[in-house]
């Protein structure tokens, strides 16, 4: 039998029967385990390539309730290159003022403007389900295009066992178990992972131990577009720290910061949640708009990661790999930072083109952006528990002074938005031979910028790229097997410039299929190149 | 730039007086939370990354 754990939200991917089933073990080149908003990704993304895979999830369809709210401008962007970003963005609520209080004090308000030049926003708020709803609907698209993407719904797999070169996967159904061999299997099966139980692996870290409480509410009543963050709350019970935040359909997410001991029974009591909910709303007005609860949850996170990412033929990529805290939106967008960096690695092994040495490379480039994410989420952690009283004190001093001086402002630490990791420093990083702008270095993921009658990122997306700014590179390069597309422009956008050429007058730079610098020059030379595109698929490396 | 570990405050006794008599009058957490505004507003002025590493090293005795 396969449980129901949760009630679905769409029903997307109905168990079928397939004659695998009644069949000794066939063998795929990959398995995606777990259908969320990275699985799929991932499987729309190694389709597009044409790479054969198989999804399984557990269920049929999208689970309740709207975890993961926040989806960032690098996210939006591969979402793009998978042909969803529009429809993730044109549901998503886009806002820009934020204010944050500290007890009933106003600290300061904040006005995110998008960035010129850039087709997307900072970010969008939508709920988790929509999201899972359009990555599938793109995979079901690209299915009808004859992209090899198969989904099995009501598929759990219950064990794994590895080989030197593939692993077997026994999957329970309704129809009973039957098994399937997988050259790769990706595990992205969440923070509860059972992969990762199956295969005995620690979840390790520095752990953070806080409860939340999540009440989605609904209110037609004309309310602020707005953020609303604050530190130690007015409101009685309302823990450390509480956020307002919008939703599309009239939704507001409401998120109290519990602390680590608490009565779930009585915190998760629609009277008590009212009572707080009520104070928040009236907080700045004096009257309690009308509002029904339409999701409450209370999770519990832990600041933690696997200490590797790649186990012989087990891959593991988002909340299954790594966890942080909610602050800084940096979970599902961390996620989907994965499997952009792991689908074209997998689709270069599958065909033979590279080797497992560029499977490390993701170990090594996503740990770091894990890393990262756990730094950051940790030390948004600190500032708004405050573990020490010494701690307390200048955290409330920045809190004081932000009213009235701005300097104080960027200490406030409410969580640091998800920004595109760089991989600096790391192996498949070629040589930089410009003094080009910071924010375009080697390592980094491209910014966007206007390009022709669209944007660039909308034209080098998916392989290796050399984009080339006021000179010359012939077409047609090809390396090691992989083709590598030429994109030239002589009249850069103004937007091109700046993040691209800064001082220089011409420059060159080589882009991986996820949209990441390899390598960049003042102009066009043939060795260098072939070198940095062997370099980038780890090529010569054992 | 290194930091400065030399006397550098003209009027020394003065300043002195100053620092104490902005504490007048408050309490222990309200000194405390003077200071630490003090700090951070200082900190701030200095900006240097690696003068403020100097002085937290030299904080430390």
């Amino acid at each position: 039998m396969v449980d129901i754990r949760y009630d679905l939200a769409f029903t997307l991917y109905p168990y079928e029967k397939v004659a695998a089933q009644d069949h000794p073990p066939a063998r795929h080149p990959v398995v995606v385990i777990g259908g969320g908003p990275v699985g799929m990704a991932l499987a729309v993304d190694l389709g597009q390539r044409g790479t054969p895979v198989l999804l399984l999830d557990d269920h049929e369809g999208v689970g309740q309730g709207s975890r993961a709210i926040c989806f960032s401008k690098r996210t939006l962007e591969i979402c793009d290159r998978l042909g969803f970003g529009q429809a993730v963005h044109d549901k998503g609520v886009i806002w820009n003022v934020g204010r944050v209080f500290h007890g009933e004090t106003p600290v300061f308000n904040f006005d995110l403007q998008p960035e010129d030049g850039d087709k997307f926003p900072a970010f969008v708020n939508l709920q988790q389900p929509y999201f899972e709803k359009f990555a599938t609907k793109a995979a079901r698209t690209a299915q009808n295009q004859g992209a090899p993407i198969e989904i099995r719904g009501r598929n759990r797999v219950t064990q794994i066992d590895q080989h030197d070169t593939y692993a077997v996967l026994t999957v329970e159904t309704p129809d009973g178990s039957y098994q399937i061999e997988a050259d790769w299997v990706i595990a992205c099966d969440g923070a509860r992972s059972p992969s990762r139980k199956m295969l005995g692996l620690e979840f390790k870290g520095r752990v953070f131990e806080d409860n939340f409480l999540i009440a989605d509410v609904k209110m037609t009543a004309d309310f602020p577009s707005e953020r609303w963050f604050w530190f130690e709350p007015p409101f009685e019970g309302a823990g450390q720290s509480a956020l307002l935040h919008k939703q599309p359909d009239d939704i507001w997410r409401i998120d109290f910061q519990l602390g680590w001991d608490i009565d779930r029974d009585a915190e998760l009591d629609p009277a008590n949640i009212r009572r707080r909910v009520d104070a928040m709303l009236s907080s700045q007005t004096g009257t309690v708009p009308a509002y029904d609860l339409e999701w409450i949850s209370i999770y519990t996170f832990q600041c933690r990661r696997m200490e590797k990412f790649v186990h012989n033929r087990v891959i593991f990529a988002g909340d299954a790999a790594h966890q942080v805290s909610p602050f800084g939106a940096r979970g599902a967008n961390s996620g989907l930072q994965d499997i952009d960096n792991l689908a074209w690695k997998l689709e270069l092994v599958v065909k033979g083109l590279a080797g497992d040495a560029l499977i490390e490379s993701y170990d090594m480039e996503r740990s770091h952006g894990a890393d990262e994410n756990i730094l950051n989420s940790s030390r948004a952690t600190d500032f708004m528990t405050p573990k020490s009283a010494i701690s307390k004190v200048f955290r409330n001093a920045v809190l004081t002074l932000a009213q009235k001086h701005d300097f104080a402002r960027p200490l406030v630490n409410s969580g640091r938005l998800s920004v595109p990791c760089i991989y600096d420093d790391l192996p498949l990083n070629g040589p930089d031979m410009m003094t080009g702008p910071a924010r375009t270095r080697v390592g980094a993921s491209c910014p966007d910028a206007p390009f022709g009658d669209g944007f660039l990122l909308e034209n080098i997306g998916g392989k290796f790229t050399l984009l080339v700014l006021n000179t010359q590179a012939p077409q047609d390069l090809c390396e090691a097997g992989i083709e590598i597309e030429t994109l030239i422009t002589h009249t850069p956008s103004a937007e091109l410039r700046t993040r691209y050429l800064g001082q220089h007058d011409a420059a060159v730079y080589l882009i991986r299929p996820d949209q990441h610098i390899v390598a960049r020059w003042p102009t066009f030379d043939e060795t260098a190149l072939r070198a940095a595109l062997r370099t980038a698929i780890a090529k010569d490396r054992v | 730039m290194s930091l400065i570990l030399h006397p550098n405050i003209k009027n020394t006794d003065g300043f002195y007086d100053t620092l104490l008599g902005a504490h007048d009058g408050l309490s222990k957490s309200e000194s405390d939370a003077f200071n630490a505004r003090l700090i951070l507003i200082l900190a701030n002025h200095i900006g240097d990354r690696e003068i403020l590493t100097q002085a937290l090293l030299a904080a430390k005795l």
